[in-house]
C-alpha cells in the first residue's frame, strides 16, 4: 500500500518537468526532476520500492518523451543501483551521496541518451554535448539536490514512519 | 476747573503720542521693531494652535485611526481584486492578439485547413526539441500533419495520442526539411542541432547565397507542404574544397515562446521511404 503513493508523485514530477522545468534552459540543458526525486527516494533508509519507481518513472518519462523508451528506464535504474552503492558507503553523510549520485546520475543518462540517439543516426556531436548539454544539465540537477531531498525525506518520514525514532 | 483742563491735556497729549508714533509707524521708522514683534506674537500663536490640534488629536484620533484601518482594509482588499484582473486581462489580452494573429494568417493561406492547439509541455530530454500540445487524435490530429504558427514553420505531428499530440520542431537534430532560397532558386536541406541552431546543407557551390535570403519550404519528399516560411540566411559558409556550401538560418519563429499554434489537417504526407533504394 506504501508503494501507492509513488503514483501521485512521480506523475506530479513528471508534470512539473515538462510543463516548467523543460523551459527553463541553461545553455542547451535543462534539469531532470524525475532523476533528482529518484536519487533522493533512493537514498532514504528503509525505502525498499526504489526500484519500482525507477521503472514506472522510466516509463512515464519514455512515452511523454521522444527519446527512446530505454534510455530513461536504464538511466533511472542506474540513478538507482548507484544510489544503493552510495547508501551503504557514505550513509553517514546522506548529502554528500546526494551531490554524488546527481553528479553521476545524470552524466550516465546523458550518455546513454547520447549512445541511443547517435545508434539510431542522430547526428550528435560529442564536444556540443558535453559542454553546451550535458554539464549545464549537471549544474542544474545540482541546484535542484538539496531541496528535492529534503522534500524527499520529508515524505520518506512520512511513508516509513519508523524513521522518525531514528 | 483747572482739574478738568489739566485732564484735557494729558488726554490731548496721550493722543498726540499715540498718533505720531501711529504716524512714525506708518512711515516705516518701526518696521525693525514691528516685525520681531509680529514674528514673536506669529510664532506664540503657532505654539499655542500646534499644541492644540495635538490636544485635540490625543483625544479624538482613537476613533479615527480605527475607522481608517478598515478602510484601509477594504481598500486594500479591492486594490488586490483590481490587480488579479489585471493581470487576467493582460494575460486575455495576449491571448487575444495571438489568436487574432492566428486568424489573420488563416485568412492569408485560405487553401489550408488549420486547427488551433496551445502548447501545455516539452520534451522532458534536453537531447530532443519537441512541444507537446493539447490536441489529438480525438480532434482529426494525425501524425505527420505540419505544424506553424502566423510567423511560420515549426514544426510536424510526431506521434498522437487522443487528446495530446507530440510536435517534432524544426530545431530538433533529428529534424530535416527541404526547402528552398527564394531569391538563389535552388534547394537545399534544413537541418537542427542539440544546441538549437538552423543549418542549411547541400546548397550547391555554384549559387549566389546571401545573407538576408528568404527559406521557404520546397514541398520535396511530400513532408511539409511547399512555400511555409521557415527563415532567414544569416551567414554562408563556403569553402573551396567542400561539395557543398554551408548557411545558417535564423527561424521567423521564437521557438522559446511558442504558445498556440497551428496544425495543417488536410494535409496528407507522402511516405516516400519505399521508393528509397536500400543501402547495399
Amino acid at each position: 500500500m506504501r508503494n501507492i503513493v509513488a503514483l501521485p508523485v512521480i506523475l506530479f514530477s513528471v508534470i512539473l518537468q515538462s510543463a516548467i522545468i523543460s523551459r527553463v534552459y541553461l545553455l542547451s540543458g535543462i534539469a531532470d526532476l524525475p532523476l533528482v526525486m529518484l536519487a533522493a527516494w533512493a537514498l532514504q533508509e528503509e525505502v525498499d520500492s526504489a526500484w519500482q519507481w525507477a521503472v514506472a518513472t522510466g516509463l512515464l518519462v519514455g512515452f511523454i518523451s521522444g527519446i527512446p523508451l530505454i534510455v530513461p528506464v536504464l538511466g533511472y535504474i542506474a540513478v538507482v543501483v548507484l544510489a544503493q552503492i552510495f547508501q551503504r558507503r557514505v550513509w553517514q553523510a546522506p548529502l554528500l551521496a546526494m551531490f554524488s549520485i546527481t553528479f553521476l546520475g545524470t552524466i550516465v543518462v546523458s550518455v546513454l541518451s547520447l549512445v541511443v540517439l547517435r545508434f539510431l543516426g542522430v547526428p550528435l556531436p560529442i564536444s556540443d554535448v558535453l559542454g553546451l548539454l550535458t554539464l549545464p544539465s549537471v549544474l542544474l540537477n545540482m541546484l535542484l539536490a538539496i531541496p528535492v531531498y529534503a522534500v524527499m525525506r520529508d515524505l520518506a518520514r512520512w511513508v516509513y514512519p519508523s524513521l522518525e525514532v531514528e | 476747573m483747572k482739574d478738568l483742563f489739566s485732564r484735557t491735556l494729558q488726554t490731548t497729549i496721550i493722543f498726540l503720542v499715540i498718533g505720531g508714533i501711529m504716524a512714525l509707524a506708518l512711515g516705516g521708522y518701526f518696521s525693525g521693531a514691528s516685525n520681531v514683534f509680529t514674528g514673536s506674537l506669529v510664532n506664540l500663536q503657532t505654539w499655542f494652535s500646534t499644541r492644540f490640534v495635538a490636544i485635540q488629536d490625543f483625544f479624538t484620533s482613537p476613533r479615527d485611526i480605527a475607522s481608517l484601518r478598515q478602510r484601509n482594509a477594504e481598500l486594500e482588499g479591492e486594490v488586490a481584486d483590481l490587480q488579479a484582473q489585471v493581470i487576467q486581462l493582460q494575460q486575455e489580452v495576449g491571448e487575444t492578439q495571438i489568436l487574432a494573429a492566428l486568424v489573420d494568417f488563416e485568412r492569408a493561406h485560405s487553401e489550408n485547413t488549420y486547427r488551433a492547439a496551445a502548447v501545455i509541455g516539452r520534451d522532458p530530454s534536453p537531447f530532443l526539441h519537441y512541444v507537446i500540445i493539447n490536441r489529438g487524435s480525438n480532434d482529426g490530429i494525425l501524425r505527420g500533419m505540419p505544424v506553424v504558427t502566423n510567423q511560420g514553420l515549426i514544426g510536424r505531428i510526431d506521434a498522437v495520442i487522443a487528446d495530446a499530440a507530440r510536435v517534432e520542431l524544426i530545431t530538433d537534430p533529428a529534424s530535416s526539411v527541404n526547402v528552398r532560397l527564394q531569391n538563389a532558386e535552388t534547394d537545399a536541406s534544413l537541418v537542427g542541432s542539440v544546441t538549437g541552431d538552423l543549418t542549411l546543407e547541400l546548397i550547391p557551390q555554384d549559387i549566389n547565397v546571401q545573407p538576408g535570403d528568404l527559406v521557404l519550404t520546397s514541398g520535396l519528399g511530400g513532408g511539409y507542404p511547399p512555400d511555409l516560411i521557415v527563415g532567414q540566411v544569416v551567414n554562408v559558409r563556403s569553402r573551396d574544397f567542400d561539395l557543398f556550401q554551408q548557411a545558417t538560418v535564423q527561424p521567423v519563429v521564437d521557438f522559446n515562446r511558442l504558445e498556440i499554434v497551428l496544425v495543417i489537417v488536410n494535409f496528407k504526407p507522402v511516405d516516400i521511404s519505399p521508393l528509397i533504394p536500400p543501402n547495399p
